[in-house]
């Protein structure tokens, strides 16, 4: 691999990107990368639950999961038996062949992002020229999955769920396309390893508040724990997956672990500079940013309580559109007008601009205190 | 070649396939979920012929927003396992329908078809963009559209809105 050349020293990214059939044939290029993604997803999810189940107990002053093996360690395993050894429930009264398909459409979008995902400069499966584009449509479709779960079950809570999905993920998509056609704006391109190699410096300074929009919407979308309407455990018990069980839950769990691993992957490709950085070899690069910014998205649920089902709709219209539009708005102007080689004025600019803009909103847009507008 | 024809006649047989299903099935939720496969499988073909950019905006807009649309639609109707699809307009609406597929039988016979002797533009997004935004675009009819489209849009909510 390019990286582990020690004679490319510092610059090994910059010498050459992988060939796009990189061992040498078309099949093989394939299979490989298709063996190398199913492995990274599924090493990452299982570090990922151990790594949020313990952060979480942490940031919540209690230890979390810490019995099986040293620290807990064999904790994921454990469930992963326990879960595949359960019966497999459906409802008498269900749609037994949308209940059998749900969680497949759930699951294989959310892998299917991390086709045009860089993993190292030209190491990916297929580089789209529509590469984020492709990462949009193919996340859509994961809705059609829950809303198949939803409607299988012939279960009122999960029909609620579903509904509440819709609305918020609709609302959600808007704030999200804009902070990307930011990014895209000032990349030129709309491949993904185009974006990593443009980014001299990463894209979170030039476009923090498309980095700030995109981060929450983002959340939205795959329903962490501020957004988790769809789920809400204390209202509507589980939602969607709610008569679920044994492999076909472990699927949404899954899909849910994996579509989180996904938006650190693509937040660290649009705004952290993908594999790029000094020293270390790229893969580690890419790696430690993805879990960086997994840790970020734990401690935002940790963190911050539900939200309400009409606070979160104003939030995605009132505040996170307008900020969104008037961010693509300065952005355009950025790139037409600054030339190229001054980057630190646009960062500083950018950097001023994100603060007035969102103590400005903080100011004169608040959600509505303990009232109920219906 | 092959490989283009395999995956054209695959392609072509779960649209057909899917897009029967939906018309024939009574199960109306199953039906709208068939219709996201028909859907999926025509943004296959676009992928087979080189139109990676519309391929993308035919999964975001039909498959990810309308078909969403229709199944929430679906979720607010009653009778949905049985159906309550016959009404009085059977026989009518079979002529029509009859009429309709003659007519488009015949446009499609009698068209000649053109078959481009040059090979498909790669990247295709950079001349979409051209086109476009470019000189001589279609940036005008591009944004009058979204204003029609918003204001059928605000003409339905003002009908059906309740006082």
């Amino acid at each position: 691999m390019v990286g582990f050349n020690p004679d490319h020293g510092l610059f090994s990214y910059g010498l050459g990107a992988l060939p796009p059939d990189w061992p040498g044939n078309y099949w093989l290029h394939w299979g490989l990368f298709v063996i190398i993604i199913i492995v990274f997803v599924l090493a990452m999810v299982m570090a990922f639950i151990y790594f949020e189940r313990r952060g979480l107990g942490r940031l919540q002053v209690r230890l979390g999961p810490n019995r099986v093996g040293p620290f807990g360690i064999l904790q994921p395993v454990a469930d992963a038996i326990k879960i595949l050894l359960k019966e497999d429930i459906v409802p008498a009264k269900g749609d037994k062949l949308v209940h059998w398909w749900a969680p497949v459409v759930a699951f294989a979008p959310a892998l299917m992002i991390f086709a045009v995902i860089p993993f190292e400069n030209g190491a990916l499966l297929a580089d789209l020229n529509i590469g984020i584009l492709y990462i949009v449509a193919v996340s859509s479709v994961s809705v059609v999955g829950v809303f198949m779960a939803a409607w299988s079950c012939n279960n009122k809570f999960s029909l609620i769920g579903a509904m509440r999905t819709v609305a918020q993920i609709v609302s959600y998509e808007i704030p999200l396309g804009f902070s990307i056609i930011g990014v895209a704006l000032i990349a030129g391109s709309l491949s993904m390893n185009e974006i990593v190699t443009s980014q001299n410096i990463p894209f979170i300074l030039l476009q923090p508040l498309g980095f700030l929009i995109y981060f929450i919407s983002a959340c939205a979308e795959m329903n962490r724990t501020p957004f988790d309407l769809m789920e809400a455990e204390s209202e509507i018990v589980d939602g969607y997956h709610i008569e679920y069980s044994g492999m076909k839950f472990a699927m949404f769990y899954l899909a849910e672990y994996v579509e989180a691993l996904a938006i650190s992957a693509i937040i660290t490709t649009l705004f952290l500079s993908g594999w790029k950085g000094p020293l270390l070899p790229p893969f580690l690069w890419f790696l430690i940013k993805v879990v960086l910014i997994f840790f970020a998205i734990v401690w935002v649920r940790g963190t911050i309580p539900r939200i309400r089902v009409d606070q979160l709709m104003a939030f995605a219209w009132k505040c996170l559109l307008p900020l969104a539009l008037i961010n693509l708005f300065i952005t355009g102007i950025e790139v037409i007008v600054l030339p190229q080689p001054l980057p630190w004025l646009i960062v500083f600019l950018n950097l001023a601009i994100m603060a007035i803009l969102v103590l400005l909103w903080s100011k004169f847009f608040k959600l509505g205190g303990g009232r109920v507008e219906v | 070649m092959a490989g283009l024809d395999i995956a054209f006649w695959t392609l072509a047989v779960i649209g057909v396939a899917s897009a029967l299903t939906v018309v024939l099935l009574r199960n109306v939720f199953r039906a709208a979920l068939s219709l996201v496969l028909c859907f999926l499988a025509v943004a296959g073909i676009y992928v087979s012929l080189s139109a990676d950019f519309l391929a993308a905006v035919q999964v975001l807009i039909y498959v990810g927003a309308i078909s969403v649309l229709i199944i929430l639609a679906i979720m607010l109707t009653r009778d949905v396992q049985r159906g309550s699809l016959s009404n009085k307009f059977r026989i009518p609406a079979f002529f029509v329908a009859i009429l309709f597929l003659g007519a488009v039988g015949f446009a499609v016979c009698n068209t000649p078809w053109q078959i481009a002797g040059i090979a498909p533009q790669e990247p295709t997004t950079s001349a979409l963009a051209g086109k476009l935004f470019g000189e001589g675009g279609f940036v005008l009819p591009l944004e009058i559209t979204p204003v029609l489209l918003l204001a059928a849009i605000l003409g339905a909510i003002i009908l059906v809105r309740e006082k």
